[in-house]
């Protein structure tokens, strides 16, 4: 890469990082306009999970965002945002969750995905990983990315699709140790 | 070959940061662009779109003196916190919403879960934020934050801090990150700043800038971040031609 100027090194989002990140604490003062919704056409689903750190203990205080494509795959559609964030310390469960339209293929050799950006306290670094969905096996099987992952490890990406009242959860939980470890990615 | 340069980043796991034993990644992150192969770099979902000029913030929220006062002025050392936002080959990058949250002058959060016996000041709440002008800029008015001891080995103290998340063009460019103050001595003890590569410490330290001050109120700090700038770079732009 061609560049002048050197990058601003992460740090930590800590322990406290709800005041400042989050849409629904600091009893309304002052809330996030970053919240855990993305609407627009198409499929309305949740996705789901929790984090789990080297000891297999829940963390509670994860930071999790989600970017993604439209129904119809796209990202340059001006009526659409696909970004959101949500945090494990937002229920009771440890769980963070989020409330979205179900992403299109962006092109024929690509299944649908969402990108999660993971943080918490103990990273000092940011971290990447991608959501594929377990009811698109024909769409995974045949995915550029998917494909060329480990396949070993190719289960901690796709989010096992259960059902309620007619609607779709995902549940994707994130290992940041141990056998079942989550694939980050580099970019 | 990744477009971000990681070893500007610390590492996953630091020894010195008990928390990253736990949960910082064993095994190295995967190259997404190498996943890719040579071809596609720009369609990459994680280079593509844009995550600017979407948010919609309150007329006070970058006055963190003012945007919490109930009947009174916080305490502490009122400060401008001031910078540009640019990605590597120096653009300044509009529209970034910046996100800052801080301890106050006695080094309390305002937060449930801070049990440090230090006093709330009930006129601070110690967040704000910014969404960068044009010319890549953004300016907070803050009250110094203090420091604050936590858990990490015993007798540790934070240097004073300010957090900062920036949501950038692409979400490639998303950064976390914390500012900090020149000459403050607890940065020779601290090993979350340890943990920055030696070369890039420097550039979490904020400069006292007279220019930035505003006489008669509150002292100037100078804080510029750089971005990724993942989208476009030129060489994405050369290939793609
Ligand atoms: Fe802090």
């Amino acid at each position: 890469m061609k560049s002048s100027l050197p990058l601003t090194p992460s740090q930590t989002v800590g322990s406290f990082f709800t005041i400042g990140l989050s849409a629904t604490e600091n009893e309304g003062r002052l809330a996030s306009p970053v919240s855990s919704q993305i609407s627009g056409e198409g499929e309305v689903i949740s996705v789901v999970g929790r984090v789990f750190d080297g000891n297999q203990e829940l963390v509670p205080d994860a930071l999790i965002e989600i970017w993604q494509a439209d129904a119809m795959g796209s990202l340059s559609n001006q009526n659409f945002f696909g970004f959101a964030r949500s945090h494990t310390g937002d229920n009771a469960e440890g769980k963070f969750a989020f409330r979205t339209v179900k992403p299109g293929p962006r092109s024929d050799t690509e299944a649908p995905c969402i990108s999660v950006v993971v943080t918490m306290r103990g990273l000092l670094t940011q971290l990447y990983t991608r959501l594929y969905f377990s009811d698109e096996s024909a769409a995974n099987d045949k995915d550029q990315l998917l494909s060329r992952v480990p396949e070993a490890r190719r289960d901690s990406l796709i989010a096992k699709c259960t059902e309620d009242d007619g609607e779709r959860i995902y549940i994707f939980d994130i290992c940041m140790q141990g056998d079942e470890e989550t694939v980050f990615f580099h970019l | 070959m990744a477009i971000i340069d990681w070893t500007q980043h610390p590492p996953l796991i630091y020894t010195d940061y008990k928390s990253s034993l736990s949960r910082g990644p064993t095994q190295s992150p995967v190259d997404l662009t190498t996943l890719y192969g040579e071809s596609s770099t720009l369609s990459i979902q994680e280079f593509d779109g844009s995550l600017v000029n979407r948010f919609t913030i309150g007329e006070l929220d970058h006055d963190l003196i003012r945007n919490a006062q109930q009947g009174g002025y916080p305490l502490g050392k009122r400060m401008v916190v001031s910078g540009k936002v640019l990605d590597q080959a120096g653009r300044p990058q509009a529209g970034v919403l910046i996100e800052a949250w801080q301890a106050n002058a006695s080094g309390r959060y305002a937060h449930k879960v801070d049990q440090h016996d230090a006093p709330l000041d009930p006129n601070f709440l110690g967040v704000g934020r910014c969404v960068t002008d044009n010319y890549g800029c953004y300016r907070f008015y803050t009250i110094k934050p203090g420091a604050y001891p936590w858990k990490n080995h015993p007798n540790a103290w934070r240097p004073q801090h300010i957090h900062f998340s920036l949501v950038g063009e692409s979400i490639a460019d998303r950064l976390v990150t914390q500012m900090y103050f020149p000459g403050d001595p607890l940065l020779n003890y601290d090993p979350i700043f340890a943990a920055v590569p030696e070369s890039a410490q420097d550039r979490l330290i904020s400069t006292l800038d007279l220019g930035i001050t505003e006489a008669d109120y509150a002292l100037g700090y100078k804080f510029d971040i750089v971005l990724a700038g993942a989208k476009a770079t030129p060489i994405d732009a050369e290939q793609g031609a």
